[in-house]
């Protein structure tokens, strides 16, 4: 079973029609996956028992003609936590580590009989853009295997991108969605802040990370993110706004007419690679012809964007990381004698090096004498930001730009340069720092390697990112293109 | 390089963190946190004036619910995952070293 050539409306039809039970998707799906697996070792845990025990009663009580999600299986980021089901963040701190509760996202799909089929790689606590942080695995870009599949959420773009699963859970604190995404060429939103609740997802930036989701194609990816959208009583910071049915209205009736698209200037500059910048200007002409406007427009202070998140989002991973003690649950070190043994030695083995830099980063911008020249300033430098695209977006329906500056790297090449790896960050964190839903929408190749164009909305207008991305979606044809993985084309 | 942070300072800063680096990690933490800070430095640039500071972007002001408790009965469950327990308790080292006592 090859999610490949599949979207939810087909197998939804074969699963009601009983052309194909939920048991026999859910086996198919797990066999293909370990297939590809040793390829893209897109997964960190599989949940088979449960996945095909869930399957057979669906199965038993028939699968519900009205919900689309019923029997199809959905990955999730190894950050969100699945009661009963191993979840590791990818660290050795919570290698062994079982909730014993789901968050709520796992919690609505699970109520909408989506069946979660298993747990993808990613970078430790989701620090790093190439999954290469992970201390379990490699994970391996689905269209080039010696090249990254980007990051965080890697191991949830890898699998969607190699077919085997059709939608994957991702989480994006700056970029982590919607880079993976670009990486391999499928679809990823990172929906507005607070549309999405938080609750039992690993906390590593709390003012920035969103859950969101990794599909192949548009439409599959709005219905996934109306099902786990909406206010929680247990994230604080959830949003009581109406959550839209996406999915309506993307058919032969979506358009981009009249619609006012601005390209900011500060995305195309010199650090953004030519066949990008390309790719883009292509992306924005597509755009005219289908009868939008897309004209220039400036975000005067998104120089400062990498800056000023490394210091907001390590501070605040500085101090959700502080759980991570050795004493109520994860990792402790064997050879302690005294309590601070527990803290000192627990922390210093079981996290890896890019988590303890970010957690020096954090701590020394928020330690006394330095926490006004750093994380204030960071701050401060962060409403600057809003305003900027407030004032774009007061006169454009959507922004338009690169998701990074170039296409996806080779493995091993940026993992021990922290400099570079944070530069590439430049076109992603500025929506996580200001809040707004940015998505990522495949929008070409160079050398074989999908390129993916970030569209940027207004706060809660997911409608119309989608509505654009479905639109560009159906007069483009680089989503029809597929890897050559498992020797398949 | 940028000189933002010397040798001394990422030793305080670990230990703050309750980490531990090793004088062989001392030099390759304190290069590359050192270039990091340089790239924060950049932010010194701009005005920021009467700019006020954003912490959280969220549009929701307060949350409240009823004052009830829903969450009971998840002891065992909780100390399941607990590194090292005895009876109902979580064990850890003790906390005063005695050995210093006399």
């Amino acid at each position: 079973m090859t999610y490949l050539n599949q979207d939810l409306a087909d197998l939804h039809q074969a699963l009601s029609d009983k052309k194909m039970s939920a048991t026999e998707l859910t086996q198919d799906t797990l066999a293909n996956i370990k297939k590809m697996d040793s390829e893209v070792d897109a997964f960190l845990t599989l949940n088979e028992e449960a996945a095909l025990a869930q399957a057979k009663q669906l199965d038993d009580q028939g699968i519900d003609k009205d919900n689309p999600l019923a029997g199809i299986p959905v990955a999730i980021k190894d950050n969100i936590m699945t009661n009963g089901l191993r979840t590791t963040a990818a660290s050795r701190m919570l290698e062994n580590f079982t909730p014993i509760y789901s968050a709520t996202v796992v919690n609505k799909l699970a109520n909408l009989d989506a069946i979660t089929i298993g747990k993808t790689n990613m970078d430790e606590f989701a620090m790093g853009g190439s999954t290469e942080t992970s201390a379990f695995k490699t994970t391996k870009n689905a269209w080039d295997h010696t090249k990254v599949p980007g990051g965080s959420s890697g191991g949830s773009a890898a699998a969607v991108a190699s077919g085997e699963v059709l939608a994957a859970l991702g989480s994006d604190t700056g970029g982590s969605i919607r880079q993976p995404a670009a990486f391999n060429g499928v679809v990823g939103m990172k929906p507005t802040y607070g549309r999405v609740s938080r609750w039992g997802l690993i906390a590593f930036g709390s003012s920035l990370d969103q859950i969101g989701v990794l599909t192949r194609g548009v439409k599959d990816n709005a219905t996934y993110l109306s099902a786990i959208s909406g206010h929680d009583i247990h994230d604080m910071t959830s949003s009581t706004n109406d959550v839209p049915n996406f999915a309506a209205g993307l058919d032969e009736s979506a358009s981009v007419k009249g619609m006012k698209i601005g390209l900011p200037k500060e995305f195309l500059g010199d650090g953004v690679a030519e066949d990008v910048k390309q790719a883009i200007l292509n992306a924005a002409e597509t755009y005219r012809q289908l009868g939008a406007t897309v004209e220039e427009v400036s975000l005067p202070h998104n120089e400062f964007g990498v800056a000023a998140y490394y210091i907001i989002s390590s501070s605040e991973a500085s101090s959700n990381l502080q759980r991570f003690d050795g004493i109520r649950y994860g990792f402790r070190a064997d050879d302690v004698k005294t309590l601070d043994d527990v803290y000192v030695k627990t922390r210093t083995q079981g996290f890896g090096d890019e988590v303890k830099r970010r957690i020096m980063l954090g701590t020394f911008s928020l330690s006394a004498g330095f926490y006004d020249a750093y994380f204030k300033k960071a701050a401060q430098v962060r409403t600057l930001m809003i305003q900027d695209f407030k004032a774009i977006l007061k006169d454009y329906d959507m922004i338009l730009g690169p998701v990074a500056p170039t296409t996806a790297y080779d493995l091993g090449s940026e993992v021990s340069d922290p400099m570079t790896m944070y530069m590439n960050d430049i076109l992603t964190v500025p929506v996580n720092l200001v809040g707004l839903p940015g998505m990522s929408v495949p929008a070409g190749f160079s050398q074989g390697l999908p390129v993916g164009m970030q569209l940027i909305g207004r706060p809660f207008d997911e409608g119309t990112l989608y509505k654009a991305a479905y639109t560009f979606e159906q007069n483009t044809d680089f989503h029809l293109k597929t890897p050559k993985v498992g020797g398949q084309n | 390089m940028a000189n933002q942070i010397d040798r001394d300072q990422v030793q305080h800063v670990a230990s703050l963190a309750k980490l531990e680096v090793n004088d062989a990690q001392l030099d390759y933490f304190t290069d590359q946190l050192d270039q990091t800070i340089g790239l924060f430095e950049t932010l010194s640039a701009v005005d920021t004036t009467n700019v006020p500071a954003t912490s959280s972007v969220t549009d929701q002001l307060n949350t409240m619910r009823e004052d009830v408790a829903d969450n009971w009965g998840e002891q065992a469950a909780l100390l399941k995952n607990a590194p090292e327990t005895q009876d109902d308790y979580i064990k850890v080292p003790a906390i005063i070293d005695e050995s210093e006592a006399n």
